[in-house]
């Protein structure tokens, strides 16, 4: 199959799978106990009477099931995700404000993950029972075992009394005065520790996952091979070596997606990131379906695209998919 | 027939496969560790409060009382002045029952969509699969955080909220080891005598498909326990019950007056998690005759 026709059969797949949400958030809404309009007004017992009516004509409450579900699918298609009452604003507008912050936390968190859970396999592997090992070995128990929010406030109080060198709150500095670039710089700075402590997790399951493989690979004929022709060690573990060994952490990268953003709503509560978790928890606290429902399908567009990328970057990593189209 | 218990048939020298593995697992420094960890904790947990009498939310000291500083208090108090040490016995319970009833929630759904899946095979299989991807799409907690909101916070909305959320994993999984052991002679030979689809499935395949789903369902608890902290931890399980992760919620404000209301309980996780994955890999290197020689 060609790369075109392969980028948009999973596209299709994507939009598939996130109509599925969507159909499923409707039903969510259905399966509340109680009157559906007053589930969309947010159950606050505070909707009025016209209110009510409003949203009944809006989403045709009073027609069968199957027009009420278009009439839901046709509305989110022209970027209507609903109304928050609780915040007096459309659920999209809401969302737009906070997805920021939770991409950027999440992204950063992947890449120090990555960097640093291959950079660390990569040396491991090379002594298979030596001191980074066994570290790599506690490292991926202990990253599986604490809960990250608790990780999260454990640095809270290393880094907000004991050595205060990086912010514990927030994504800005209160009153800050500066440039484009100084801001970036604040907020970069604000960034660390949370994507630091989000990163913890996933860096002790790449680590573990780069070292086996490597260890694998290190022992497969070619690199002999590269030996042989008597390529420089760096030559060999880094050229020929981690290019094979990568593909496994690329796979489990894609698959964490999700799992990474479930982690960075527990990390946005604890250094209050202004992102989509405590959007989703307000809404959790407050009954606004619309809202909740409303993340919950941006994450899982979130989830989709990240699959996509990972597809295709695994394509251009391992050129045996490839010649396939050629 | 099905098949034949392995120790009924066995001649006194040879040695049951269950038998083999516990040999396995006897050997393994970690995993015994685990497992002598994980039963302490359970003890300490179901015993604890007959030892360590008194309410958890009683307030017996003044607040934020340090650990060591006062007899009465031994892991001192939090913000308000109830004790530690009452909050962790207490709190112990629901964290893991919560834990156990959500895993074996997965376990009931997981088993059976991927068994059904990787038996039939074909467009069952192809349908299942992708209902699997479907909910791999949602993110976990969130998903989580939608079920309870739904069905307002309670202990059992936790449990079920968790169990429906965790599934997707141990039904790939299921589905693999059907797939495997459908085309295994015994399995044929099953069909040969007649015996019906759901007899194979859950009589002559499932048994032996359990080693993995085993490892697969102690790991399962720790990452349901973890969900369960989680949850209770941003204060959407039921508030009246105490819990590990309700203990570091209630406290997080405070952390910086006093460290140790949040750190117990979060000790008291990482332990507990931690025990829980120790006896998943050890009974992940019993299973698997391959590691053995290693």
């Amino acid at each position: 199959m060609g790369p075109t026709a392969y980028i948009a059969r999973r596209l299709a797949y994507g939009v598939i799978l996130l109509i599925g949400v969507l159909v499923l958030n409707f039903f969510l809404i259905h399966a509340a106990p109680g009157d559906p309009a007053e589930t969309i007004a947010g159950a606050m017992g505070g909707a009025t009477a016209r209110m009510l009516a409003d949203i009944r004509s809006a989403y045709g409450l009073d027609k069968p099931l199957l027009t009420q579900l278009a009439i839901y699918l046709g509305r989110v298609a022209h970027g209507d995700l609903g109304m928050s009452y609780y915040f007096n604003q459309p659920v999209i507008d809401l969302i737009a404000a906070r997805v920021g912050p939770t991409i950027l936390l999440v992204l950063a968190a992947q890449v120090i993950a990555i960097t640093a859970g291959v950079a660390m396999g990569v040396f491991a592997a090379r002594k298979p029972s030596g001191p980074l090992s066994a570290f790599v070995a506690v490292l991926s128990t202990v990253g599986y075992a604490a809960p990250v929010f608790w990780t999260g406030i454990m640095l809270v109080i290393l880094f907000a009394s004991i050595i205060p060198i990086f912010p514990v709150e927030g994504m800005t500095s209160a009153r800050f005065s500066g440039g484009f670039v100084a801001h970036i710089g604040d907020v970069l700075y604000h960034l660390a520790l949370p994507a630091f402590t989000l990163a913890i997790i996933f860096l002790a399951q790449y680590s573990r996952l780069s070292r086996a493989s490597m260890i694998d690979v290190l022992g497969a004929d070619y690199v002999r091979t590269a030996r042989a022709k008597g390529l420089s060690e760096t030559k060999v573990v880094f050229k020929h070596a981690l290019r094979n060994a990568v593909l496994p952490i690329i796979t489990v990268a894609g698959i964490q997606f999700g799992n990474l953003i479930s982690g960075a709503l527990l990390v946005e509560s604890v250094f209050n990131w202004p992102g989509m978790g405590r959007l989703a928890f307000d809404s959790v606290l407050r009954r606004d379906y619309p809202t909740l429902l409303g993340i919950l399908f941006f994450a899982a567009l979130m989830v989709v695209v990240a699959n996509l990328l990972t597809d295709l970057s695994y394509r251009f990593a391992d050129p045996r998919i490839r010649t396939g189209g050629r | 027939m099905g098949v034949a218990d392995p120790a009924a048939i066995a001649t006194p020298e040879a040695i049951s496969p269950l038998r083999e593995a516990w040999t396995v697992y006897r050997r393994n420094v970690p995993a015994v560790f685990g497992t002598l960890l994980l039963v302490a904790i359970i003890l300490f947990v179901l015993y604890g409060t007959f030892i360590y009498k008194g309410d958890p939310y009683e307030i017996v000291w003044a607040p934020q009382t340090p650990p060591g500083t006062e007899a009465t208090v031994p892991l001192g108090t939090d913000n308000l002045g109830r004790d530690i040490l009452r909050g962790l016995l207490k709190g112990g319970g629901p964290t893991l029952a919560v834990g156990a009833a959500a895993a074996i929630i997965t376990l009931v759904i997981g088993i059976s969509l991927g068994g059904v899946a990787g038996y039939f095979g074909g467009w069952i299989d192809d349908l299942l699969m992708r209902v699997t991807e479907f909910f791999q799409v949602l993110p976990a907690l969130l998903f989580a955080m939608v079920v309870i909101t739904l069905f307002s916070p309670s202990t059992i909305t936790t449990a079920i909220a968790i169990g429906v959320v965790l599934w997707p994993q141990t039904a790939r999984l299921t589905r693999a080891e059907f797939l495997k052991i459908r085309e295994l002679e015994y399995v044929t030979a099953a069909r040969s005598i007649g015996a019906r689809n759901g007899r194979i499935m859950w009589k002559v395949i499932l048994p032996n498909a359990l080693p993995p789903l085993i490892v697969s369902a102690t790991l399962t608890v720790g990452v349901a326990i973890l969900f369960q902290a989680g949850l209770s931890f941003l204060g959407l399980d039921d508030p009246n019950t105490m819990s590990w992760g309700l203990m570091i919620g209630t406290n997080r404000q405070y952390i910086l007056d006093a460290w140790w209301p949040v750190t117990f309980p979060g000790i008291a996780i990482f332990l507990t998690v931690f025990a829980v994955s120790l006896v998943g890999d050890g009974l992940n290197d019993a299973f698997n005759p391959k590691l053995r020689e290693r």
